[in-house]
């Protein structure tokens, strides 16, 4: 979602909001005259709303793309109701999740025995990912437990995750490991 | 949660125990001050004292692993000194019904114990029930088995002097928490608690809860503004997950996945939850709507009524069978596993006992790891003692998206569903989670459709319609979730109309209403607040229903008026015959005419002060850790949780009372790090702030070891060992347990070894394979450890020419 904040409201907003920011140092505790500048540095970029990755408050979070879709900022969004622009150390600092050099940019496969990761790609590994589930699945399936009990369940793959999946993917996640008939199925809300 | 962030700020007295809110729930820290602010008393309960201690009106420190001695002496000085709202107790908890009378509890143990299996048979502690079915009721409270009354007894016991001897707190400390807070029993005042980690992560984490929520029924805190039981969870989407079923236990939607006992749909839905009293709404006798209508998004048109829906194509658990955490990581330790899913997370490092989980990893002939940052899991083979060479191990890592890359929505901890939108193009060749869970799920049922294999119906069956114009769309997913009306087309406006005829068709019964024929619910901004209470009611979306604080009915008198004037969360209006406020714990009138029950997700429909459901116990009652530093339980004669499962063997070890590893430790969170550091450690601004794993310590202690501030140390469990930078700080002190000093350190879990290369290790090197009996959440907050001075390295010679 796109949206407009001027700097009129930007400037109550973020006045209002210094006091209540625990930590300080990375919220809006900004003079007046950074604040133009940071309105500046912002200028005809696109603004996106989004929700925290962190912790389970879900602060709002804008992030302002610039015209060629790079992440150049990202702020807490003065309109949300529960940060009121306010961000912690975390939030304040996920603008380097996007640009960081860091990042995950290519699928690895590591070989047995192997000492290094190889680059690969999707269309390889998905594919060998697919054979190795069907084999684990069909090697392990029991439609009976040692009771005779019908059980139809696959005993040899086992998942963990994810709370950090969107509620939309993890709820395709569950439909996925259940319908290969995992039951070992957790995630980091067991821990 | 059953309320909600901004709804702190409602409260008259806040206790926050078993979490340190300032530091790890930050922002949320705003609507605590909101509520101190106008003249609201914060609570601080801790073995440390920590920023959030420094804005406590009552700071008191506790042993770790105490909490409920702790809280069974504020049961009891509620009790003593008719603090109660007597008038809650007697209409929305249990505190009037009778008990077995088979009914018994004696040092330590409830009836029903049976040693040789480490087990109860609960039966004894079941209420009694009329000819018609319905509980029997005694009103006045008197009968020496009512609930009430066998509460007064189980916590007659918990005295001062007693609780003080358990937790190491003084007695006045103990008193000046249990007056403040017992001033909310009043009608007119709202008390609540924030809790996390530090109440789950014991052998009685359950128990830490449900001696709170006992609290709060007798003060009548629950379903008002400003009060609840409150967790404050640690991921941005843990609620969520949990709500779509990703555990072992449940479907989506708290629907109980199926055992083996159960062989057809008509079994299962035998077990559905009943209550013959006409004044309990037991909402779960709904549950088979729900059970049909998700299999119907399972299976689609391949799911009828002749095939049960497709029930038999689910896998079913053994009896009794529990593929929890903990025994997954056992399992896997013993072989059993040939494939493996680590899907945005790290169990190299977040599992209890991380080396027993790593050695797990090397059993397996594959791994899945997808991540947005490299970590210790999927790189398992290159880390400490690992020989590549020796480790068969295939591993596939795959880079997903980051959140502000992709479109879905979170749930927060107070149930707000709410949208993101993507604002830039993930790195390189990276994707959404979905769209690699979409084009892999493609391939495996391609595979089927061509070779043979056991039992393929469910993959061939599975309905799986999720592109537009030849992409993965998120969208499609959400509506799914929602629910469709299977006659019209329609997406259905909320979970009343769901059948179990198969004519309609809902992912989670829960989040029904979030994505209608009206929009996209979540993705709501507008800030309107008819009740002034910070509602939000057209802010992004909150399960169930768009009800922003459950069992609200609970807040009303009988005629359905506000117990509290100056909060009235609810109203109902007899002329119009309808409930002005936030949207009704079920739409039915007030008490006092024909109306129900407020707790109706109970089958009984009140507030369960006795709680017969858990397996330790229909009373929480104090035992000590796995590991402690006392050799005798101060209270009973039962050391620890009576019906906890003990791992035995391998690289399981646990001592107690051991002089060899003497002091009480924890671990804990920072405010610049998340969990095992993942989304953290690799981010310049945040690793420069906290750039390595400490250990805190008391002045005391650091005296005793010869231990300076700054001084590198090695901390060390049965299970293994970390080095750390010491902190010694006042933040600690010994406490006096029994007349005895005891020490207690602590220690972040954000590190590893990838990276920053001298940030330290995983402090869950440390801690115990050992869970509530309940949940199998780990013990990570109170285990055993010995600190020790480690001596200077000797410098680096210089580099050979």
């Amino acid at each position: 979602m796109s949206m407009k904040i001027t700097r009129r409201t930007f400037l109550k907003i973020s006045g209002a909001t210094a006091a209540g920011t625990v930590m300080g140092g990375l919220g809006f505790d900004l003079s007046p005259a950074e604040v133009y500048a940071q309105e500046l540095r912002i200028k005809g970029a696109k603004a996106t709303t989004t929700i925290c990755c962190y912790c389970s408050v879900g602060c709002g979070i804008i992030v302002h793309t610039d015209a060629n879709g790079k992440v150049i900022n990202a702020e807490g969004d003065p309109d949300h109701p529960i940060n009121e622009g306010a961000l912690c150390p975390k939030g304040g600092s996920s603008f380097q999740i996007a640009v960081n050099p860091n990042r995950l940019q290519k699928v690895l496969y590591r070989a047995p025995s192997s000492a290094a990761w190889k680059e690969v790609s999707w269309e390889w590994a998905l594919n060998k990912i697919a054979a190795n589930i069907k084999k684990s699945r069909d090697k392990s399936f029991i439609e009976k437990n040692a009771k005779g009990q019908i059980v139809n369940r696959t005993n040899g793959i086992a998942s963990v995750g994810s709370a950090a999946l969107d509620n939309e993917e993890c709820w395709l996640y569950q439909k996925f490991l259940r319908a290969l008939g995992l039951v070992y199925i957790e995630h980091q809300a067991r821990i | 949660m059953t309320n909600h962030y901004n709804d702190f700020r409602n409260a008259d007295v806040i206790l926050n125990m078993g979490s340190n809110v300032a530091e790890n729930h930050p922002v949320s820290f705003k609507w605590i001050q909101a509520a101190k602010d106008k003249g609201a008393i914060f609570i601080h309960v801790d073995p440390r004292f920590t920023r959030t201690s420094t804005k406590a009106d009552i700071f008191v420190r506790l042993r770790s692993g105490t909490d409920i001695a702790f809280l069974g002496g504020m049961i009891k000085y509620i009790l003593d000194n008719n603090l109660y709202d007597e008038f809650y107790v007697k209409n929305y908890t249990n505190a009037s019904f009778i008990v077995n009378p088979k009914y018994g509890f004696d040092d330590g143990l409830f009836s029903g114990y049976d040693p040789t299996k480490r087990a109860y048979d609960a039966s004894t502690w079941a209420l009694e029930k009329d000819e018609q079915g319905v509980p029997k009721r005694e009103m006045s409270l008197q009968d020496p088995r009512c609930v009430f009354q066998i509460l007064k007894r189980h916590y007659s016991r918990y005295t001062f002097q007693k609780v003080s001897e358990i937790t190491g707190t003084p007695m006045a400390d103990l008193e000046k928490v249990y007056k403040a807070y017992g001033t909310t029993g009043a009608p007119d005042k709202a008390g609540t608690v924030l809790y996390a980690m530090g109440w789950t992560q014991h052998t009685v984490g359950v128990q830490n809860i449900r001696a709170m929520s006992i609290i709060q029924s007798l003060l009548g805190n629950m379903g008002i503004a400003g009060g609840g039981v409150n967790a404050l969870r640690g991921e941005s989407n843990v609620q969520g997950s949990t709500d779509a079923g990703l555990l072992f236990h449940i479907w989506p939607g708290y629907l109980p996945n199926p055992q083996a006992q159960l062989a057809t749909l008509a079994d299962y839905n035998k077990t559905t939850p009943a209550s013959k009293d006409p004044r309990s709404i037991n909402w779960w006798k709904n549950r088979p709507k729900y059970v049909a209508s998700f299999l119907k998004t399972m299976f689609g048109d391949k799911a009828t009524k002749e095939n049960e829906f497709g029930y038999a194509w689910m896998p079913k658990l053994d009896t009794g069978q529990d593929a929890s955490w903990l025994n997954l990581f056992d399992e896997m330790y013993k072989g059993s596993f040939t494939g493996f899913f680590a899907w945005g997370m790290n169990p190299a490092c977040s599992s209890a006992n991380a080396g027993k989980a790593r050695q797990a990893l090397t059993k397996l002939d594959w791994m899945v790891n997808v991540n947005v940052f490299d970590n210790e899991t999927g790189s398992f083979w290159k880390g400490p003692g690992m020989d590549p060479k020796k480790i068969k191990t295939e591993v596939f890592q795959l880079p997903c998206a980051a959140f502000l890359e992709k479109e879905g929505s979170i749930s927060n901890s107070g149930r707000w569903m709410q949208w993101r939108y993507k604002a830039a193009n993930p790195p390189g060749v990276a994707k959404p989670d979905g769209d690699i869970i979409h084009e892999l799920f493609k391939k495996v049922r391609a595979l089927y459709e061509k070779g043979k294999g056991p039992f393929s119906e469910p993959i061939l069956n599975l309905k799986w319609d999720y592109e537009t114009n030849g992409h993965f769309d998120i969208h499609k997913v959400a509506k799914e979730i929602n629910g469709y009306d299977l006659t019209t087309g329609k997406l259905l406006p909320n979970f009343v109309p769901l059948k179990d005829d198969g004519t309609t068709s809902c992912g989670n019964w829960l989040y029904s209403g979030s994505y209608t024929e009206a929009g996209n619910m979540a993705a709501r901004r507008k800030k309107t607040d008819p009740t002034g209470l910070g509602l939000y009611p057209e802010w992004s979306w909150c399960w169930p229903l768009n009800r922003r604080i459950i069992y609200n009915r609970a807040s009303v008198d009988l005629d359905g008026n506000p117990r509290d004037p100056m909060r009235p969360l609810l109203k109902w209006d007899g002329a119009e015959k309808k409930w002005i406020g936030d949207v009704p714990d079920n739409a039915v009138p007030p008490m006092g005419t024909t109306g129900a029950y407020p707790f109706i997700m109970k089958p009984d429909g009140v507030a369960s002060i006795l709680g017969p459901g858990l397996k330790d116990g229909p009373f929480p009652e104090h035992y000590e850790p796995l590991e402690c530093p006392i050799e005798k339980n101060l209270i009973s004669s039962q050391r620890i949780n009576p019906v906890i499962k003990v791992f035995e063997g391998g690289l399981d070890t646990f001592l107690t009372c051991d002089p060899r590893f003497p002091f009480v430790c924890s671990t804990y969170r920072v405010t610049e790090h998340w969990q095992t550091g993942v989304l953290t450690r690799w981010l310049p601004w945040l690793i420069e702030a906290e750039p390595q794993i400490f250990c805190e310590m008391s002045l005391e202690l650091g005296k005793l070891r010869e231990i300076k501030n700054g001084d590198r140390v090695i901390v060390a469990s049965p299970r293994g060992k970390v080095e750390a930078v010491a902190i010694v700080t006042s933040r600690l002190k010994p406490f006096n347990i029994a007349g005895q000093a005891v020490h207690q350190v602590g220690l972040p879990w954000h590190f590893g070894w990838l990276h920053p290369k001298d940030g330290g290790e995983s402090a869950n090197l440390l801690t115990p394979t050992i869970g509530d009996p309940n949940t199998m959440i780990p013990e990570s907050k109170a285990f055993m450890v010995n600190v020790s001075k480690l001596a200077k390295r000797p410098a680096k010679k210089p580099a050979k020419s």
